[in-house]
Parts: structure tokens; C-alpha cells; sequence
């Protein structure tokens, strides 16, 4: 099948190349594969199982680096044991910090070929979603076993001051040597959180947690209460919890506020129930010695899976249980609901992703909260998916759904997980998890027609039976596509020119580069204006037919022209001008546009 | 017989197996202590916290120490979701209008799935494995019967109410199979509550990640149900 696809791409390559430059054809390297079809039959389907040794399939993207988990987080004789799931990612300078169950593991990757264990620091406690921020390191404990020692035996009474559910802080200036500095107790601990930064206030920072857990009682801490907000006003439901971090003194992190952003989304619907259930619930209550919950659905969720901040357009996308929310974060401290979305087609709204000029919106849906197999022939390709949303005025609508297309077997946990957006300029292009489904590279600059277009995936972690396992996180970060494997590590991978991404607009994404990254709290990217983001335009152009062909090849001659020149001032103002000039007559104004303004802004530091 | 001298049996027998598991994870901690700090020569200021996870995790063949209320809690869920398996199963042939339909589908693909979860946890520890095939009676006695006789599952729906939600048809079956299937979820969530509520349980990550998977969706699912039924 591969020979077939190659035989393809030379004729493309062919064709294509008539009367083109040597700008053009100089990119290409020997192993591009140009088929603008992907690999058919699909070679993920199939894969050979293994916990090590597993059948590959890889589509426009090379394998840089796998590394297997620390020592301490790995248990050779038995796969997927839920003590050792690796979970989410965070960045900080060169070092990778990694979640597990049982803490988490700091990686060096400057040499992305070959990541080094920094640390595996020991401290139970799932799901560990970390932050960073400096030398502060954020993680999430949930789980009734965590302790507030790290120590390893667990929790076992029902009520308990030893127990830790809520942010825990270390101080990372010495990331070998991470220091616990504070825990800050939640009612229903921390599933996810959310680093918020405020232009207006450098010297904090904000958290704003999720947990989607029981809440937990008074006696264990103070306050919690799991009553109706109207039976008691401070009750732990219907609200998220935002904790202030001092930036002088951290140890003093608090909550400062539980903004109830779930208000007024529905009036509570009447329902009884059978006199036998509530008699029979009451029973059990007593026998257990603790009120029964307060479920009086049919006015929203109780909580948010997970909350992404977009602080440079002051708002946040919440993927809060059957709802997609609109945040408005201007005051960070005090996050209200604008806008709110649902759909018959998702059953659990799990995290939200904005495109970087925010007019449009992608949440996604952890149907059986990843643990189950969705992505099976059998199972519908809009459910357990990512769904596309426009975004204007404050206003969501609904453009399509996005699946990984490859069908799973029955034995691999598979659904729509953490991903990020590879800084492609002019283009909308995402990274995303989808457990053992792999990671899927698409497109989704079309709102209406996401596409896929490079991904890796291996076969199951055991073909007898299911296995936890597969990707939870897979984030761009300074040029690498970085995914946690639950079972297997960490693993790095390049993008590959292709048909869909050329070596220009790879080049581009490389020009983004961040000091720390947490993919909860999005940051606004910005490509230096530069030769390599004019051709990435220009490359958009040609694929898309945004401009004649003839067109885009006289201007890729112009550009080698101007790098060659001295001052390339006049230059780029011309070829600047004559583009915004003809934009309107073209059919794609947009990146015409944003090709002229590229050029404009390299004229500026040109004196 | 009352609910009071089965819980207090209950409770002491879970207590008794706690402290087995406790004094064999001491037994297990104090053995592996001395092989793991040489064994993992890692930059960490960690110098003090005993074995390693990966070490435990070894020790116990990755069968993290678990509860008779844990085991309890499984097959219980099982009957329990096989009753809704029951429900769903009408949807197509009961006249159920599109919405109905498709978060009965829905609802039947999560609770197999998760039925599987638990059969294959129960059977990789050798406990009583709970066949849902083996209740296809409408809404008869459950499994765990076996257990608590006399008792059935909360939220479960009786007998009686089985035969009215077969009964109904169109719009009649939509709004008892809502009806039914919040109390059925409703059920749902008051044995995580239970399981939660008893000393020891939801220790084992994969417990406690299936029980609050199941907060999680039934809670939204209820919300959903909620609103369906509001007259459009």
C-alpha cells in the first residue's frame, strides 16, 4: 500500500512542480510522503498487542524519542496497574513534569532524542493534573487515598485529617529536589485545575479547581457541605473553587472565591420519587450514618471536568459535565458564565480548546470518562468526539463533530482526550490524545470540516483482554509533540512535511517559543514576522487555492530576491502593498491579508 | 429481620478483612524497604518514604488491598445495570421518540461496558462473578439477592414497575422511562455514596475512578433526563 501512495505522490510532485521555482521544490525531503490520501486501509487497524512491543502505525510524523516511566512507577509484572497511570503534562524551561497516581516524574528533555529522569517524586494521590508556574509546581489530588505526607498507606477512615484532597504546592527551584510548601483542602478534591494568570495582577496567580468527587464532610473539613445551595448557602455544590497563590509567599495560597457560575442555567424540575426508593434510601442512610446526597438534578451540573483559560481574550471555555460554558475572566478572581452550549449527541463535556484568534471553540467529550472502549466499529463517530463550535459575540454554534477515524478494538480504552494547537500560522491544526486510539493530528481552520492529517497509534496492551493504557495528554511544546502514555512513558515526535503540513509552516510553529507552558491556560501565539511564516502563508495559499498558482510562485521568487538584498526595506513594502492590493480579488482575502501584514512587519525592523 | 444486625455484621467482617490487608501491607512495606532504596538510586529528596509504588504494586501483583464492601458495591452495580440493560432494550420497539432513543442506546453501550469493568475486576480477584444474562425477568429478584435476601438494589425498579414501563408505548413509555431510569441513576449514585461511606472501601484506584466515572455520567445523564421530560 505504501509503494502504491509513494507512485501517487511522485506523479502530484510532478505535476505540481511545472514551471516552479527552486524555492519550491527545495523544501520536499526524499522521505515526504505528498499523498494527499492517507494510508488506506487504515493501518491502525490491526495493530499487534504488547505492552513494549506493540504494532506501530505512524502518518506524517517521525518518533523522536520513547522513554519508559521511572522505575518507581512501573510494576514489570503487571500492565496497567491503575496505581501507575501516568497523566497530564506541564512544562517549565527544558523540563517535562508528568502526573502519575502515585506523584509525579520531572523529565530533562533537552535532548529530545533522549529524556532524562530528573526525579519521581512519591506522592499518591490520582489524578496529579499538574502546573508550573516559576518555581512553583501544582498537582491535583482527588482521590480518598491521598495523604497529606505522600505517604503510601492510604486513607482509610471515612473521616480523616490526614487526608489530602485539594492543590498541593512544591517549590521546583531545585526541580531534583522538589519541596512540599502547602496543601489547600477543596470539599471535593481536585480532578483538574486550572492555572490562571492576571496581566493586572503579576504578583499572584490563580487556580481555579474542578472536582467532580464527593463531597466530602464537615467533620473531615470545615464547611463542606453537599446541601442544596438554597438549604445551605455554603454548600459545595453548584460552584468551582479559585485559589489565590501570593507569588512572595506561596505557602499562604487560599481560596478567595466559590464563584457559582452554575446559577440560573435551569429551573429545578419537579420530580418525586417512589415512596419505596425514598424509604429505602433513608434506610440505608441510617445504617450508614451519613445524610443521604442531595441529587436534585435538572438544573445543571454540580462542576466543571476541566476549565481552559484564554486570559489574553478574557475568557475561559468550561467542560462542565452535560454543558459547555463561556467564561468571562475578565476579573479572574470572579469568572462568570456568558454562554452556555449542550448537545444530545455528548454525554460528558471533559475540556475545551480555543482556536488562537478565538472565533472558535472545540470541547470534547470523555464518554465513560476514558476508561471504556468508544472508538469501536460499532460506536457512533459523534459520540465520545470532539464537537466545533463558531464563536462570535459571545455566541456558540455548532459546526460538526471530530473523531480519531480509526476503529479500535474492544480491548483498547479509547476517546476524546487532552490535546493542544500546534502554532501553525494561518491555520487552525491540533494535537489531541485519544488514549489507546493514538494521537490524531487535524485540521480544523474549516470548522465545518475538521480533517485529519498526520497520527501515530499502537495495537492494543494486551489482545485478550482490556488493558488500561494509550495517551492522556499530547501537547505542542517548543517545536515536539509531547505525549503521556498511561502505561508506557513519555514519548517526543516531529511533524513531517507532508501533503498537509509543509516544511515552512513546521518551521514556523518551531518560531514559537515558550518559558513555560500548562495547557489549561492557553497562551496567545505570536510568530515573529520572518521569511519562514511568509512562505508558511504562501505555502497555505498554494494548497488552498487562495491565489492564482502563477501568482504564488512569482511571489516565492520575490521573497528569495528580497532575503538575498541588503536593506529589504522598500522591498517588502512593495510586494506588501501590491498583495493587499489584489487581496480582495482573490479567494482567500484572509491569508492574503495576513501574508501583506507579515511582510509589512518585516519592513518595520529593517532601518 | 432489619437492616441493623446485617450492617453491624457487615461492617465488622469488612473490618476484620481491613486489618488482614493492613498487617499484610506492613508485612510487605517493612520486607521491601531495605531492597528498594538501593534498588533505585534516584536524585530525590524523598529519602524517607519507604518502598516504592512500583515495589507494592509488585508485592501485591498489582491487587491493590481492597474491601468486602468494594466486592459488594461491584455486583451489586452489576445487577443493577443489567436491569437497566432490561430498560433500554424497549426503547426501538416501544415507540420512544428520537431524543429517547438515542440516550437509551447510549446508556446501554456505557452500562455494558462498564458491566465488563466489573466482571473482569471481580474475576481477576476470584470473587463471586454476577452473570447479568441470568436475569431476564422483568425486574425479578437480583443477583445479589444472594446476599440480602428480601433486598433489592436502590433505585431499582420493582416488579410492578417493570410490567408498566413494558405496558407503555409513544409518549406513556417516554415519560416512565425517564421517571425510571432517574430513580434507577438516582440508585446508582446512593451505592457510590454507600461505598464511599464505609471504612476502607475505594482504596483501589480502579474502584474509585469507576465509581466517580459513574457519579460523573449518571449525574449528567440525570440532568439530561431532567430536562427531557419538561414539556417541550
Amino acid at each position: 500500500m505504501r509503494f502504491a501512495s509513494s507512485a501517487l505522490l511522485l506523479v502530484v510532485a510532478l505535476s505540481g512542480g511545472t514551471g516552479c521555482s527552486s524555492a519550491l521544490l527545495r523544501s520536499p525531503s526524499d522521505s515526504t510522503d505528498l499523498s494527499e490520501f492517507p494510508p488506506n486501509p487504515d493501518p491502525r487497524v490491526g495493530l499487534r498487542a504488547g505492552w513494549w512491543d506493540a504494532g506501530e502505525a505512524i502518518w506524517n510524523l517521525r518518533v523522536v524519542s520513547k522513554t519508559r516511566p521511572s522505575e518507581k512507577f512501573t510494576n514489570p509484572s503487571t500492565p496497567g496497574d491503575s496505581r501507575l497511570t501516568n497523566s497530564d503534562l506541564a512544562f517549565l524551561g527544558n523540563y517535562v513534569f508528568q502526573g502519575n497516581y502515585s506523584g509525579y516524574q520531572v523529565w530533562d528533555i533537552s535532548n529530545p532524542a533522549k529524556p532524562t529522569l530528573r526525579t519521581a517524586y512519591v506522592c499518591p494521590g490520582s489524578q496529579s493534573d499538574v502546573s508550573v508556574y516559576r518555581n512553583l509546581l501544582f498537582v491535583s489530588a482527588e482521590a480518598t487515598n491521598a495523604r497529606t505526607d505522600c505517604g503510601m498507606q492510604g486513607v482509610t477512615d471515612t473521616v480523616s485529617k490526614e487526608r489530602a484532597r485539594g492543590i498541593r504546592i512544591f517549590d521546583i527551584t531545585d526541580v531534583g529536589r522538589p519541596r512540599p510548601l502547602a496543601t489547600v483542602q477543596t470539599c471535593r478534591g481536585s480532578h483538574t485545575h486550572t492555572l490562571v494568570t492576571d496581566p493586572r495582577d503579576p504578583a499572584n496567580i490563580y487556580v481555579y479547581v474542578s472536582g467532580s468527587a464527593a463531597v466530602r464532610s464537615a467533620g473531615e473539613l470545615e464547611g463542606c457541605s453537599a446541601l442544596l445551595p438554597e438549604q445551605d448557602p455554603n454548600s459545595a455544590l453548584f460552584r468551582i473553587e479559585v485559589i489565590k497563590v501570593p507569588l512572595a509567599s506561596p505557602e499562604r495560597a487560599a481560596i478567595v472565591s466559590s464563584p457559582r457560575i452554575f446559577n440560573d442555567l435551569a429551573a429545578p424540575a419537579k420530580h418525586g420519587e417512589s415512596a419505596a426508593d425514598s424509604a429505602l434510601a433513608a434506610e440505608r442512610a441510617r445504617a450508614s450514618g451519613r445524610p443521604p446526597r442531595q441529587t436534585f438534578p435538572g438544573r445543571g451540573p454540580t462542576q466543571c471536568h476541566d476549565i481552559t483559560a484564554y486570559p489574553a481574550i478574557g475568557l475561559a471555555g468550561g467542560a462542565c459535565a452535560g454543558y459547555g460554558f463561556l467564561l468571562d475572566i475578565r476579573d479572574v478572581a470572579h469568572p462568570k458564565r456568558i454562554g452556555a452550549v449542550a448537545d444530545s449527541n455528548f454525554s460528558f463535556w471533559h475540556s475545551a480548546t480555543f482556536n488562537n484568534d478565538g472565533s472558535k471553540i472545540l470541547f470534547s467529550d470523555e464518554w465513560g470518562g476514558g476508561t471504556q472502549p468508544r472508538c469501536r466499529v460499532t460506536d457512533k463517530m459523534q459520540w465520545g468526539a470532539d464537537a466545533i463550535f463558531t464563536l462570535s459575540d459571545n455566541t456558540m454554534q455548532f459546526k460538526s463533530y471530530y473523531k480519531m477515524p480509526a476503529a479500535q478494538t474492544s480491548n483498547e480504552n479509547c476517546v476524546a482526550h487532552n490535546g493542544t494547537l500546534i502554532p501553525i500560522p494561518g491555520r487552525d491544526v491540533m494535537v489531541q490524545s485519544w488514549y489507546q486510539g493514538g494521537i490524531s493530528v487535524f485540521d480544523w481552520t474549516d470548522a465545518a470540516n475538521p480533517k485529519e492529517i498526520a497520527y501515530f497509534d499502537r495495537g492494543p496492551m494486551d489482545s485478550t483482554k482490556h488493558v488500561d493504557g494509550g495517551y492522556w495528554s499530547s501537547y505542542w511544546y517548543n517545536g515536539y509533540i509531547v505525549g503521556s502514555e498511561m502505561s508506557r512513558g513519555l514519548d517526543l515526535f516531529e511533524l513531517k512535511p507532508s501533503a498537509f503540513i509543509t516544511r515552512n509552516e513546521i518551521e514556523a510553529a518551531k518560531l514559537v517559543k515558550f518559558e513555560y507552558f500548562n495547557a489549561q491556560e492557553q497562551p496567545k501565539l505570536v510568530w515573529q514576522p520572518s521569511f519562514v511564516v511568509a512562505r508558511a502563508y504562501l505555502d497555505q495559499l498554494r494548497r488552498d487555492d487562495g491565489l492564482p498558482r502563477a501568482r504564488t510562485f512569482a511571489v516565492a521568487r520575490e521573497l528569495e530576491a528580497i532575503e538575498a538584498m541588503g536593506n529589504k526595506r522598500a522591498a517588502l513594502i512593495r510586494l506588501s502593498t501590491a498583495l493587499d492590493a489584489e487581496a480582495l480579488q482573490n479567494a482567500d482575502i484572509r491569508r492574503i491579508r495576513l501574508l501583506a501584514a507579515t511582510l509589512r512587519n518585516m519592513a518595520k525592523v529593517e532601518r | 429481620m432489619t437492616q441493623a444486625p446485617r450492617a453491624i455484621r457487615s461492617a465488622l467482617s469488612s473490618a476484620r478483612m481491613l486489618v488482614n490487608r493492613l498487617s499484610s501491607f506492613a508485612v510487605v512495606a517493612a520486607s521491601l524497604a531495605a531492597a528498594c532504596s538501593s534498588a533505585l538510586p534516584q536524585a530525590s529528596a524523598q529519602s524517607d518514604v519507604g518502598p516504592t509504588p512500583a515495589a507494592i504494586a509488585k508485592a501485591d501483583s498489582g491487587r491493590p488491598p481492597y474491601t468486602k464492601a468494594d466486592v459488594k458495591f461491584l455486583q451489586g452495580m452489576i445487577s443493577h445495570h443489567a436491569q437497566a440493560i432490561v430498560m433500554t432494550a424497549m426503547a426501538p420497539t416501544h415507540g420512544a421518540r428520537a431524543d429517547v432513543r438515542i440516550l437509551a442506546e447510549r446508556i446501554d453501550v456505557a452500562q455494558r461496558d462498564e458491566i465488563a469493568f466489573m466482571q473482569r475486576w471481580l474475576r481477576e480477584r476470584r470473587e463471586v462473578v454476577p452473570d447479568p444474562a441470568a436475569k431476564h425477568d422483568m425486574g425479578g429478584q437480583p443477583m445479589s439477592d444472594m446476599d440480602m435476601p428480601g433486598m433489592r438494589m436502590p433505585g431499582m425498579l420493582t416488579p410492578q414497575q417493570m410490567t408498566e414501563l413494558s405496558a407503555a408505548r409513544g409518549a406513556e413509555f417516554d415519560r416512565l422511562f425517564l421517571t425510571s431510569m432517574i430513580q434507577h441513576h438516582k440508585g446508582a449514585l446512593a451505592m457510590v455514596d454507600e461505598l464511599f461511606a464505609s471504612p476502607g472501601a475505594g482504596q483501589d484506584g480502579a474502584i474509585f475512578r469507576f465509581a466517580s466515572d459513574v457519579t460523573a455520567d449518571q449525574t449528567t445523564e440525570i440532568d439530561r433526563m431532567m430536562s427531557m421530560l419538561k414539556p417541550r
